[in-house]
């Protein structure tokens, strides 16, 4: 068994936390709340050696004055607080949504379309048997069959009826087969979290495994 | 002045950006690494905002003595001996920060998470009926996955010769129905963006002040 108080602490906050398992009670209200408190006071120190450090005290000491006038803008946030004043706080807030959706659109449509478009696209060379397995083969036609069935079931415009239904239907199977992938990952992202943390118990703590 | 301003602003914040997007030159891409820079100085600021509104609850529960207010006690005494430990005394490896972080923090969010398998795996089994073919094919696919991830499964699929299955699952349905929905999702951003540019999604200028 350890002897490790910084053990014997984590121990107790997890069975804190799995007394929930059972019913809500005030050591799970406790752990939780305790946990949101750290959290949050972590990121203080964090955020001002990471960002106000480099991005804010180190580009003045240098003297680039020219950080004051986002920093001025960024004060204006706080006019939020005083609801005589609170309209100056869409100024920064048009600063941030306006470039950020600027630099989002050209982003997005590299990103999310033209490149997602390229990787569907089918070639001679992922068709032709000599160059590219058979299995990979039926995989491309797969996928591309699958990205313009899901594509269709996701166009609402017109009716799904006649043969749009029918090919709709198919981008149905499609969506449904991604949703059991990604609930079979998640399911056992989260069973492997618990392993750990029964690892955690039986050999950090109990010692009781190698 | 007060919403034509920031309306204005933002459509110009807009513009400028996706007109550098397009211009290679490095003169370009300093504007792009600047306007990045103004943005996060700009929102440090907003990190107030979000510790006022936190603080404000959770005072405002104890000052009048609300039910359960012990716990908000404990959430600001948290957040206050959190970021004084990293201020005092550092938040370099092996420090007293780090090791609150590492057995209080880092413990209960793995416990809490974990905690969540057990909620995933009993709704599952509550809601997960196959009464039709799509639920079906959603059910079998999630046990696939699950299945083929762990040592048993895998040695299973390894005798039925289907070691790759799961693989070229993911590779490929997988990706198909996913690649669909990311195209929706990147043609749904611009779009969005577009509205906010444009003035046509006001939401943001909220209601303080006309």
């Amino acid at each position: 068994m350890s002897h490790d108080p910084w053990i014997w602490i984590a121990v107790f906050f997890t069975f804190c936390i799995f007394s929930f398992l059972y019913k809500d009670n005030p050591f799970y209200r406790f752990a939780e709340h305790l946990l949101i408190g750290v959290a949050l006071g972590y990121q203080l120190p964090i955020f001002w050696k990471n960002v106000v450090g480099p991005k804010v005290i180190l580009p003045l000491q240098n003297h680039e004055y020219w950080l004051i006038i986002p920093l001025c803008l960024g004060f204006l946030w706080l006019a939020r607080l005083i609801p005589k004043y609170a309209w100056l706080s869409r100024w920064p807030m048009a600063f941030s949504l306006g470039t950020g959706a600027g630099i989002a659109i050209p982003l997005s449509l590299q990103a999310s379309v033209f490149r997602q478009m390229q990787g569907t696209m089918l070639t001679k060379a992922m068709l032709s048997p000599s160059i590219t397995p058979v299995i990979h083969i039926i995989g491309n036609i797969v996928m591309f069959v699958g990205v313009i069935t899901t594509l269709i079931y996701f166009y609402f415009s017109v009716k799904h009826v006649g043969a749009v239904g029918k090919v709709a239907r198919v981008g149905i199977w499609y969506i449904m087969l991604a949703f059991g992938a990604t609930f079979g990952y998640t399911v056992m992202a989260r069973v492997s979290l618990l392993i750990g943390r029964f690892q955690f118990l039986l050999h950090d703590w109990l010692g009781v495994i190698d | 002045m007060r919403r034509t301003g920031p309306l204005k602003l933002c459509l110009i914040g807009g513009i400028v950006m996706i007109i550098q997007f397009f211009i290679p030159h490095k003169f370009s891409k300093n504007f792009f690494d600047g306007i990045v820079s103004w943005l996060i100085v700009s929102a440090i600021p907003a990190l107030v905002i979000g510790y006022y509104s936190i603080s404000h609850l959770h005072l405002n529960k104890i000052k009048r003595k609300k039910e359960g207010f012990g716990y908000s006690i404990v959430t600001l005494s948290s957040i206050v001996i959190m970021a004084f430990i990293g201020f005092m005394w550092g938040i370099e490896e092996n420090s007293l920060f780090m090791k609150i972080y590492q057995h209080i923090q880092m413990t209960m969010q793995a416990t809490m998470f974990s905690l969540l398998g057990f909620y995933m795996a009993s709704a599952a089994f509550r809601s997960f009926k196959a009464r039709t073919p799509e639920a079906t094919l959603l059910l079998v696919v999630a046990l696939v996955v699950m299945f083929g991830r762990v040592p048993i499964g895998e040695s299973v699929f390894v005798k039925l010769r289907l070691p790759n299955l799961i693989e070229w699952i993911l590779m490929y349905p997988n990706m198909a129905a996913q690649r669909g929905i990311g195209l929706g999702v990147g043609l749904g951003m611009m779009a969005t963006s577009l509205k906010i540019m444009l003035g046509i999604e006001r939401g943001w200028l909220g209601g303080t002040g006309k």
